[in-house]
């Protein structure tokens, strides 16, 4: 292997999945446009978007399920909508998609034992691997049980167990919290950041803002088009810059006055509280301070707004649509 | 053939049919069913007239074409459950996703749709065979059965009966959104064969080995045909974008 195939090879191996300009159209309707990301090993990637957003198009297409229409993909090694690797990229990844799709008269145990025969493990593997899974989801003492009379956590666990019973190197994840209980949400986001400790590298479908927020190492916005992708404190920065929040005993013409020469930006009032764009906070808001007390302003309390990742998701799908 | 991929999702379909008692109780009771009624028939109609061959001919005949046609109805009824079921209970997505090809898949649901009908078709023959031996061989002084046709009826034209009637079933799964609605399209699959039998009584058609054979050669190439339909009908893009 010469050196550019070997620096090659290794950025494969940190890109463990990069799209350029991949593009899915259904007749005249394009699902996801151009959609250029890369999502690195061990990375905990959330795609987000509202419903419609060809979130899903998108994880069926890098899975090899449906073709692109064009645009390149690819999954470590392989191309994805090349015949021949297809069946490769089968083999590393897995996949929970938005509906769990268990065979509700198998028991869990025989769900996951399907799987596993599947993908060539042997039945020692199996056994293990299954015990594993069962156990880690807390479902082991109801391996026995039908899926089919599973509560919807329990189900989503076991569609989770059953995408990781090859012990693929990444994970894609459609909605996975989708219509569970706060609990059940709570558990499977625990199991993802553990997964993550284990350097699996997984691909979030999301919705749930808070979800991405606090389990995504980045975040892609989504809306048929990739709008922006970032860490979810540069999305937030992205949108608007920080603002600094003054509480006064009572706003004088004078207070209003002396911020106003100072050219404040974006200043707005709401009682007796005022709110003011900054860039460089910790400059910025002890000038305000002086100004306000020089003209004859009590300051009750000040603080420090940092704009949302809701904030940036709301303003990126609203100037998409 | 434990690693035969197709045979592991035969397998596991064949251990959802074993658990799903109306679809066993159809399987096991319609043709040990048909078996005891074709016996009365045998019984109370054909063998007190045997003494006129063409009359006795046609009518164990007929009787054993019926098998054929419940090869026809049966196997489409499982299929509907094992892929417009699958289809419902959104199951097919996560087995798209492992390595196996769309051929494995549809194979596999194909051979647990083929195995059991057929094995109870021939259970369901074989009684009818035997009870009508015991009850004509005194008034024949031989035994009617096993003969050519019937070998031919069980052995090449119920099992491409049954292909004809799974590969149908394929392809309708495309287009309903219930295991209700495929049964009852799949219902229909046994009007080209019971045209045969239609045909066969009005003695337009006559059911000789050789003409069996022909009949089975058309099936075949019908077969065929709709073999490559159901592919072209049965892969992930088709069933992840078209599929109702």
């Amino acid at each position: 292997m010469s050196h550019s195939e070997e620096e090659e090879a290794e950025r494969w191996r940190l890109n463990m999945i990069e799209a350029e300009n991949l593009t899915r159209k259904f007749g005249d309707l394009t699902a996801v446009d151009n959609a250029t990301f890369k999502v690195n090993q061990g990375e905990i990637f959330g795609f987000l978007g509202p419903n419609g957003a060809g979130k899903t198009t998108t994880v069926r297409m890098l899975c090899c399920l449906i073709s692109k229409t064009s645009g390149k993909a690819r999954i470590a090694d392989y191309e994805v909508g090349n015949k021949s690797d297809s069946m490769k990229i089968r083999k590393i990844i897995g996949l929970v998609p938005d509906n769990v799709g268990l065979y509700e008269s198998l028991t869990a145990y025989e769900n996951l034992d399907y799987y596993g025969t599947l993908y060539d493990r042997t039945d020692s593997q199996r056994k293990e691997s299954n015990e594993h899974f069962l156990k880690l989801m807390g479902l082991w003492e109801k391996k026995d049980l039908l899926a089919g009379a599973f509560s919807k956590g329990m189900k989503q666990k076991l569609a989770i167990a059953r995408a990781l019973i090859h012990d693929p190197e990444i994970l894609f994840m459609d909605e996975p919290t989708a219509n569970l209980d706060p609990e059940s949400s709570k558990t499977v986001r625990e199991f993802i950041l553990e997964l993550k400790k284990e350097k699996k590298t997984i691909f979030l479908n999301t919705h749930n803002l808070d979800e991405a927020q606090r389990i995504c190492d980045r975040i892609g916005i989504m809306n048929t088009k990739l709008m922006a992708v970032g860490t979810p404190e540069e999305l937030e920065g992205s949108v608007r810059g920080k603002r600094t929040v003054i509480q006064l005993r009572q706003v004088t013409d004078a207070v209003l006055d002396a911020l106003k020469r100072l050219s404040v930006r974006n200043l707005t009032r709401e009682e007796n509280k005022l709110t003011v764009d900054v860039v460089e906070p910790e400059e910025e808001n002890p000038v305000m301070v002086d100004a306000i007390v020089a003209a004859g302003g009590k300051i009750e309390s000040i603080f420090a707004l940092g704009s949302s990742l809701e904030d940036a998701y709301l303003k990126l799908v609203r100037e998409a649509q | 053939m434990s690693n035969w991929k197709p045979w592991k999702i035969a397998r596991k379909e064949l251990k959802v049919i074993r658990r799903k008692k109306s679809i066993m109780y159809y399987i096991i009771i319609l043709p040990l069913l048909l078996s005891f009624f074709f016996t009365l028939v045998v019984q109370n109609d054909i063998a007190p007239s045997s003494g006129i061959p063409s009359n006795y001919q046609l009518g164990l005949e007929s009787l054993t074409y019926f098998f054929v046609v419940f090869s026809a109805i049966m196997p489409g009824s499982i299929a509907a459950y094992s892929i417009v079921g699958e289809k419902v209970e959104k199951s097919l997505e996560p087995l798209l996703a492992t390595p196996l090809t769309d051929g494995e898949i549809l194979l596999g649901k194909s051979i647990a749709a083929f195995i059991p009908p057929i094995l109870a078709v021939w259970a369901g023959a074989t009684i009818f065979m035997a009870t009508t031996d015991y009850l004509t061989h005194d008034l024949l002084s031989y035994y009617y059965f096993p003969n050519w046709n019937s070998g031919v009826m069980l052995f090449i034209l119920a099992p491409l009966a049954a292909i004809f009637s799974i590969e149908l079933t394929v392809i309708v799964s495309s287009r309903v959104s219930d295991v209700r609605g495929a049964n009852q399209i799949g219902g229909l699959m046994f009007i080209p064969f019971m045209v045969v039998f239609v045909a066969a009584v009005e003695g337009i058609f006559a059911f000789s080995t050789v003409n069996l054979l022909i009949f089975s050669g058309i099936v075949l190439i019908i077969d065929v045909s709709l073999f490559f339909l159901s592919k072209s009908i049965f892969n992930r893009e088709e069933i992840l974008t078209k599929w109702k």
